[in-house]
């Protein structure tokens, strides 16, 4: 068990230097640097930049080494515990996206918390009850969900909230609680705004493992020992609650690991859309004015939640199913 | 001879009984080809078949879009800013005549938003066939025809069947030249992650080894980065002054760097798997060349689970040029493509006002919608153990 749980890790910290590398090679693809970028901004606003203070500011930010020092400078501080400074908000970039960071886990988190509520006993229900009405009416709900992209189904819903309740759902707290101080008061608010950012981020994977949960209960419930159970006169309940359940909740579990970074994708364009303080607009602004410390630790980050879910989901696996062996005969 | 007499006679015996879901022991299903077999399948698939029509009909649409758009998707009007979609009396005096009334816009001096008003004084009919703006079917023939239009009255700044935008631009037009634009970039999307994803998957999957173990890794590692963000980074890297071509094409490169990879892992499973049978071994002993083995032996062996996964991963082409778009990452004015239109829907104090502008979703649920049910069906058909 340890042995394996260090290889994981050991791969899982393997993958994310991996994705550091990329995400800072992409952030720098674009032509030109934060300076330039910084530059055209003032321009635009009417202020002239000199050369020399262009040059003054690439010194300042070491923006003239090449990519491979200024990587190993940013890889280094950021091993230290250090993520650097944010050039577009001249603070360090753990305060730019503290808070922020700790809000987009509880989303991600409230989010994959309502796909498996819903989720669990409707496809047990539209397995058991197979071709009845509920079990259309879902299967309808489900492809739909499938369909609507996540960032459409926001905006109607924020128009329908408007014209129905004369309500704004934009954001995760009230006005008055926005820069107040964490208590309990504060939790409670997030608490009530967190059903619709749950419910828009949740919908498509509710709908796809809705169906992965039918498809996997009705195999199961063809086999002979689901037959043996009934003949021994177990309750219906207990037929299908206590073990063809458990089998098909198997691939449930695989599936959190594509649920993860799916929902994680999603919180960065629904909070576009819904004004949700998440990292994803920093991450949006920090791309365009070519912040790379910024954007290249949110995208680390981002990543580094995406391996801790993928492993958390095949832990999760081993210990529904006794039959799974990651680590060898022990 | 009586073998010929028997061979006139089968039609005959066969045209009464149209049920496909004959006996397994059927003559006509024993003799059909696996092409044949997979089209019986598809049929009986009711909800695919709808799709199937769904999408067909949307390509009609890509193809005349000029044809079917009756005003200049660029012609503004500042007199005409979001005009809701205007009313269409279909019958004048008690006879079927369609009309409208001219719309004119008056400042609300309470509000100060602008208002718009019939002028029931006047009354412009529709027309089939109409004569419009000047183009090129199929960028060849010159023409001028359009699917309505209006009465002796230019259509431009007169007919808004779905309302205009915020530029005071139809948006039934630009809806329709949308249409032409996100549907054919997912099908050059899906062609390009096809190519990379047939090569690379099958590289891995027929040689193995350190071909294959590389190639996982890549894999892998691409896989733990969000689409999202990968996307925003390579799209916020797209040079701001490219034309509009450079861009298209070059969002069709970034849609296809993260779709390859699952069609990749089909390929690869699927070679994986055929590798090892008999077949494959004597045609290799036989002395078949390498391409041969893959092209004649062994692809088509996979060909419906590949066509049927490409189907699938078009909507999620469809649905992430539009998020793109959306997000201001993608297609940029004057190009015109759902995600593009939507962008004028992001504010809520202009959706709550002006819900029309949001009339983009709906071609874009619907589309999804049926490629979804497409892809299902082709699926069901392709799996020769489906019942």
């Amino acid at each position: 068990m340890v042995t394996y749980l260090a290889r994981r890790i050991g791969l899982g910290l393997l993958t994310i230097w991996a994705v550091s590398v990329l995400s800072f090679v992409i952030i720098q693809l674009p032509p030109g640097d934060f300076v330039s970028a910084y530059i055209a901004k003032l321009e635009v606003q009417g202020t002239a930049v000199s050369q020399a203070e262009a040059n003054a500011l690439r010194a300042q930010y070491g923006l003239d080494d090449p990519m491979v020092v200024q990587y190993a400078k940013w890889i280094v501080q950021v091993v230290q515990g250090n993520f650097g400074q944010s050039l577009d908000y001249a603070r360090p970039v753990a305060d730019v996206i503290g808070d922020r960071l700790w809000l987009t886990m509880v989303v991600t988190l409230a989010a994959i918390l309502f796909t498996w509520v819903v989720a669990l006993p409707i496809g047990i229900y539209s397995a058991v009850r197979q071709y009845s009405i509920g079990d259309y009416f879902f299967t309808f709900i489900g492809f739909f969900g499938l369909a609507v992209p996540t960032f459409l189904l926001a905006l109607v819903l924020m128009y329908f909230s408007v014209v129905i309740f004369n309500a704004s759902v934009g954001g995760l707290f009230s006005p008055e609680y926005v820069n107040a101080p964490w208590s309990l008061e504060k939790v409670w608010d997030l608490a009530k705004h967190m059903p619709i950012p749950a419910i828009v981020l949740g919908l498509a994977g509710t709908a796809e493992l809705m169906r992965i949960m039918r498809a996997n209960l009705l195999d199961e419930l063809r086999k002979p020992y689901v037959m043996t159970a009934r003949a021994k006169g177990l309750s219906e309940r207990r037929v299908i609650l206590k073990y063809p359940v458990r089998v098909a909740l198997n691939p449930f579990a695989s599936t959190i690991a594509f649920l993860f970074p799916q929902v994680v994708s999603g919180t960065i364009i629904v909070s576009l859309v819904l004004g949700l303080p998440t990292v994803g607009p920093v991450l949006l602004t920090a791309l365009l004015s070519q912040d790379m410390f910024l954007a290249g630790t949110i995208v680390l980050l981002i990543g580094v939640m995406t391996v801790l879910g993928i492993l958390v989901s095949d832990l999760v696996l081993v210990w529904l199913d006794p039959r799974i062996r990651l680590f060898g005969h022990d | 001879m009586s073998v010929v007499a028997d061979n006139v006679e089968v039609p005959v015996a066969v045209a009464p009984s149209p049920p496909i879901s004959a006996t397994p022991g059927d003559e006509r299903i024993s003799v059909a080809s696996q092409w044949q077999l997979m089209w019986w399948r598809f049929r009986r698939h009711k909800v695919a078949m709808a799709a199937a029509v769904v999408i067909a009909l949307f390509y009609v649409v890509v193809v005349f879009a000029d044809f079917l758009a009756y005003a200049d998707p660029f012609a503004s009007d500042s007199q005409k800013t979001l005009l809701p979609p205007q009313p269409i009396h279909l019958f004048d005096d008690g006879a079927f005549r369609p009309f409208v009334h001219p719309v004119i816009g008056v400042r609300d001096f309470t509000t100060f938003q602008r208002v718009y008003k019939e002028d029931t004084s006047r009354k412009m009919y529709l027309q089939l066939l109409a004569r419009g703006n000047e183009y090129r079917l199929f960028g060849l023939i010159p023409a001028n025809a359009h699917l309505i239009g209006l009465q002796g009255n230019p259509v431009e700044g007169n007919l808004f069947i779905l309302g205009a935008d915020l530029q005071g631009r139809d948006l039934w037009s630009r809806l329709v030249f949308s249409t032409q634009t996100s549907l054919t970039i997912g099908l050059v999307g899906v062609a390009l992650s096809l190519f990379l994803g047939v090569l690379l998957g099958g590289i891995s999957g027929y040689y193995g080894g350190i071909a294959d173990t590389v190639i996982q890794r890549v894999i892998e590692v691409l896989w733990s980065i969000p689409a999202i963000p990968l996307w925003m980074g390579l799209a916020a890297a797209m040079p701001r002054d490219w034309s509009v071509i450079q861009v298209y094409l070059a969002i069709t490169v970034i849609l296809s760097l993260v779709g390859w990879m699952r069609l990749a892992r089909v390929v690869r499973g699927r070679f994986l798997s055929l590798r090892n049978e008999d077949f494959v071994k004597a045609a290799e002993l036989a002395g078949a060349s390498t391409p041969r083995v893959i092209f004649v032996h062994m692809v088509p062996l996979f060909l419906s689970h590949i066509i049927a996964a490409t189907t699938l991963a078009l909507p999620l082409m469809i649905i992430s040029e539009t998020a793109l778009s959306f997000l201001g990452l993608g297609l940029r004015p004057p190009a015109m493509s759902w995600g593009v239109l939507l962008q004028q829907a992001q504010n809520i104090q202009t959706v709550a006002l002006s819900p029309w502008l949001m009339i983009a979703a709906v071609p874009v649920t619907i589309v999804i919608l049926a490629f979804n049910f497409l892809g299902d069906g082709l699926r069901d058909a392709a799996d020769p153990y489906g019942v």
